[in-house]
Order: structure tokens, then C-alpha cells, then sequence
């Protein structure tokens, strides 16, 4: 039985495993920007935006309504990782083809939500990455450039297979 | 940026544990599982705990299996376990398809169906199909396991017949005989439904063997079952029938004005889906 509010946790955040003291009450989102880790937006804070979205496990979570204590044992990734090795992740290469952007800031959310979709169906149907956007909501490009923008990477990561 | 108040995180590696937590504990302790709703609640202030049992690392309480004639499902299942679960694709697609469509992929990665019953909120998808299906809910404590009907288990918004010294460990679904079929219609404008209803019926052609299974959700505080009768041994198609089943609904409801819309919209709203569900399950292929 914990006898303090704080939790010693291991977890591999980026690709890099890391032992850190949690306080119980923290949330995933501000555990990461205090790492430095400032892709994933604090917008909603209930769950609905998907601005803050994050990879748990491969699948994509909101980190604002996560506690930190989650990633014991467990692997995150933020959008700082997918050009880690200095090139972009195909599905960042193709919203720039697409112009899948304009301020974002739902840019980063969008792109883990889409890179998580792809690992889970290489092909995805229009719908179905209709399907995996809802609840990442975009103010400023109305969308179809974004579905877009997935479908294509989707293509360019299964040719390059 | 909202903060949550301290709070303790047992990390329970057992059935056992967890249950022996949850009796030492009584109500200072919140079960926890995916956290959408609790943690919500905890960041809004609604609720405050001073521990937290988070039973995620309970094997006992995770997974799908076939159980003689029913389905049983881990309380700490996720939505998304649910929605790509092979066998609950062949064993109940209509409640597999409703996983597909609970809240956004970020939800589903998270939340559960036990959390979801317990929590009780009634803008919420899974109660009504589980009503509809005739599934129990199956709760552990210290004098044993019982069972009890999903609508027996949901008492009202955020109320429940769970114990304080108790656990959801599994929601017990009845696989539907041959020739019985369900559905589940809803219409959302915000992430959680408006309005939701859940149709279960033997069908022949166009034709209801008996009176189907009619359960509306997400308007009142708990599921709530429509008198289908004159379904009876008639077609989808007898318009006096279908729409006498329609008018039940919508006279069933009692609805308040929420964000969800107003009182008057959400009953007559009630009708439309009631409509909808009950000609889906008929004709896959009718407008939803």
C-alpha cells in the first residue's frame, strides 16, 4: 500500500526509459511540458479537442484527463519524437503537402491521432480516418485537407514497405 | 490549468487486493480504471477521494470469453478492446458496432465498460444495448459475488446498487438466439449521445415474431424500457403499429433542457430515433 501521494514510476517516454517520482495528482500533460515536451496543447481539458493527444501503448490518449502515474511500464510518445532522427514522419510530410495546417495548434494532436490510425490499419478507408478525427477538432482548415493528408501517408508508408 | 487535490493510488496487483482495499477503504476510496469520467470530475471538483484503487493491473478484470451461453466481459475492458474484439464481432456485432462509435478513439483507448455502468452518467451509449440485451452485472465483496440485471444495476444519474465495499468485475451479456437481432440508434451533436435507443427482436423478413426489445437511453436519468406490444406478429411496415410504439416512446420520456437541447426536442427526438432503430433492425441498409 502507497503510503504517500507521490508514486515511483518507469516508463519509457520517447523512446528513453525514465524512473521519476509522480506526484499522484498529476496529469500526464503537465509532466510532459514540464520535460520540455510542449507539443501536446492543454486546450479543452475534458477530453473532447484531442489537442493534447499523445501516444500510450501505441494508441492515442488525452494526456490532459491521463494521470502520470499511467506511463509506469508503459511507452509514450509526443510529436517531439517523430523527427528525432532529423526527417519528418511521413504523416508530417504529407500535411505539409497538403497544407493540412494553418495555425497549429491542433497540428501536433492530429498528426499522433493519424500516425496512431496508421499503425493500427495501414489502409484506412476516408471513413474510417473520418471515424479516428472525430473529437480532434481543427478551427482554421475545415478538414478534408487533413483527411486528405492521412490518406496519403497512408499510401506513401505502404509503398515504402 | 486545473489541478486535481492529492490524493493516495493503491495499485492493486489482484482481484483479491483490490477487494480487500475497497472494504478497508468504504467511501474515502474511488474505484479507478480509465479514469474519463473520474478523473473529469476530480479535475472539475465535483468529487474528491483521498484514494484512488486503480484495478487496470487486476487480470481477473480484463478480456472478452465465450461462458457457456454468454459473453462475459471484463469490468476494466477497454471501449476499444470491445470494438476490435473478434469474438464479440461474431457473438454481438450490434453491441461491438456501439463500441465503435463510444465518445472519440481517445476515450475508447481508455475508458471501460465497468467504469462506464459504475459511473452511471446517464449521456451514456453502452447502458441501453445492455438493457436491451438482457446482460447482468456482476459485482464482488466481501460476502461473495452477485449478479444483478443492468437495469436493476443503474438507479439513477451517477447512482448505482454497487456497494462501497464492492467491485464491477464483469458485465455478463446472453448471446441472442438465431434469428434474434439487435440494434442501437443514436443521435449525438455534442460527444455523448442526445438521445440513444436500442432495439433486440426475433425478426422474420420484415416481420417482429414477438414484441422487440425497446430501450431509450440517455434522456432520462436511467434506460428506460418501451412497451413494444403492438410490434407483436407485425411488420415494420404497419405504420399504425410502428408509430404506436413511437408514441409510447415518445410518452415514456421525461426530459430536461440541457446542453443537449431542449425538453420538447429531446422527446420528439426520441420518437425519430425510436423510429430509426426500429426500422435499422429490420432493414440494415434504412437511413440512420
Amino acid at each position: 500500500m502507497s503510503d504517500t501521494t507521490t508514486t515511483a514510476v518507469t516508463g519509457r517516454i520517447n523512446g528513453r526509459e525514465q524512473t521519476l517520482q509522480i506526484d499522484n495528482a498529476d496529469l500526464l500533460l503537465d509532466v510532459l511540458r514540464d520535460l520540455g515536451l510542449r507539443g501536446a496543447k492543454p486546450s479543452c481539458e475534458m477530453e473532447v479537442c484531442g489537442a493534447c493527444t499523445v501516444q500510450l501503448d501505441g494508441l492515442p490518449v488525452s494526456a490532459c484527463t491521463t494521470l502520470a502515474a499511467e506511463i509506469d511500464g508503459r511507452d509514450v510518445e509526443t510529436i517531439e519524437h517523430l523527427d528525432a532522427d532529423g526527417t519528418l514522419h511521413p504523416v508530417q510530410e504529407a500535411f505539409l503537402r497538403h497544407s493540412a495546417l494553418q495555425c497549429g495548434f491542433c497540428t501536433p494532436g492530429m498528426v499522433m491521432t493519424a500516425k496512431a490510425l496508421l499503425e493500427q490499419d495501414p489502409d484506412p478507408s476516408r471513413e474510417d480516418v473520418v471515424h479516428w478525427l472525430e473529437g480532434s477538432i481543427c478551427r482554421c482548415t475545415g478538414y478534408a485537407t487533413i483527411i486528405d493528408a492521412v490518406l496519403d501517408a497512408a499510401e506513401v508508408m505502404r509503398r515504402a514497405r | 490549468m486545473l489541478i486535481l487535490s492529492d490524493f493516495r493510488l493503491h495499485r492493486p496487483a489482484s482481484l483479491a487486493d483490490a477487494l480487500l482495499l475497497r472494504a478497508e477503504l468504504g467511501d474515502e476510496g474511488a474505484v479507478y480504471a480509465g479514469g474519463t469520467e473520474l478523473l473529469l470530475a476530480l479535475k472539475m471538483g465535483v468529487l474528491e477521494y483521498e484514494h484512488l484503487i486503480d484495478i487496470k493491473r487486476c487480470p481477473e478484470l480484463r478480456g472478452v470469453q465465450q461462458v457457456d451461453g454468454t459473453v462475459r466481459i471484463g469490468a476494466a475492458t477497454t471501449h476499444r478492446d470491445l470494438e476490435t474484439s473478434p469474438l464479440l464481432a461474431r457473438l454481438l456485432p450490434a453491441l461491438a458496432e456501439l463500441e465503435r462509435h463510444v465518445a472519440n478513439i481517445r476515450v475508447r483507448a481508455a475508458g471501460t465498460i465497468g467504469g462506464n455502468l459504475a459511473f452511471a452518467e446517464p449521456h451514456a451509449d453502452p447502458p441501453a444495448m445492455l438493457t436491451a440485451l438482457d446482460a447482468r452485472v456482476e459485482l464482488a465483496g466481501p460476502a461473495g459475488v452477485r449478479e444483478l440485471p443492468v437495469e436493476d444495476f443503474v438507479l439513477g444519474a451517477y447512482e448505482t446498487a454497487l456497494g462501497d465495499d464492492e467491485l464491477v468485475t464483469a458485465v455478463v451479456v446472453p448471446v441472442p438466439p438465431a434469428g434474434v437481432r439487435a440494434t442501437y440508434r443514436k443521435l449525438a451533436t455534442l460527444e455523448r449521445p442526445t438521445v440513444g435507443v436500442a432495439v433486440m427482436g426475433e425478426v422474420a423478413g420484415d416481420t417482429f415474431a414477438t414484441a422487440p426489445a425497446v430501450v431509450v437511453g440517455a434522456v432520462d436519468e436511467r434506460p428506460l424500457r418501451v412497451d413494444a406490444t403492438p410490434l407483436a406478429g407485425a411488420s415494420v411496415r404497419d405504420r399504425d403499429a410502428l408509430e404506436a410504439v413511437v408514441e409510447a416512446a415518445r410518452d415514456l420520456v421525461d426530459p430536461v433542457d440541457d446542453l443537449s437541447g431542449s425538453a420538447d426536442y429531446k422527446r420528439h427526438l426520441t420518437g425519430v430515433v425510436t423510429r430509426r432503430a426500429l426500422e435499422h433492425i429490420v432493414d440494415p441498409g434504412s437511413p440512420s
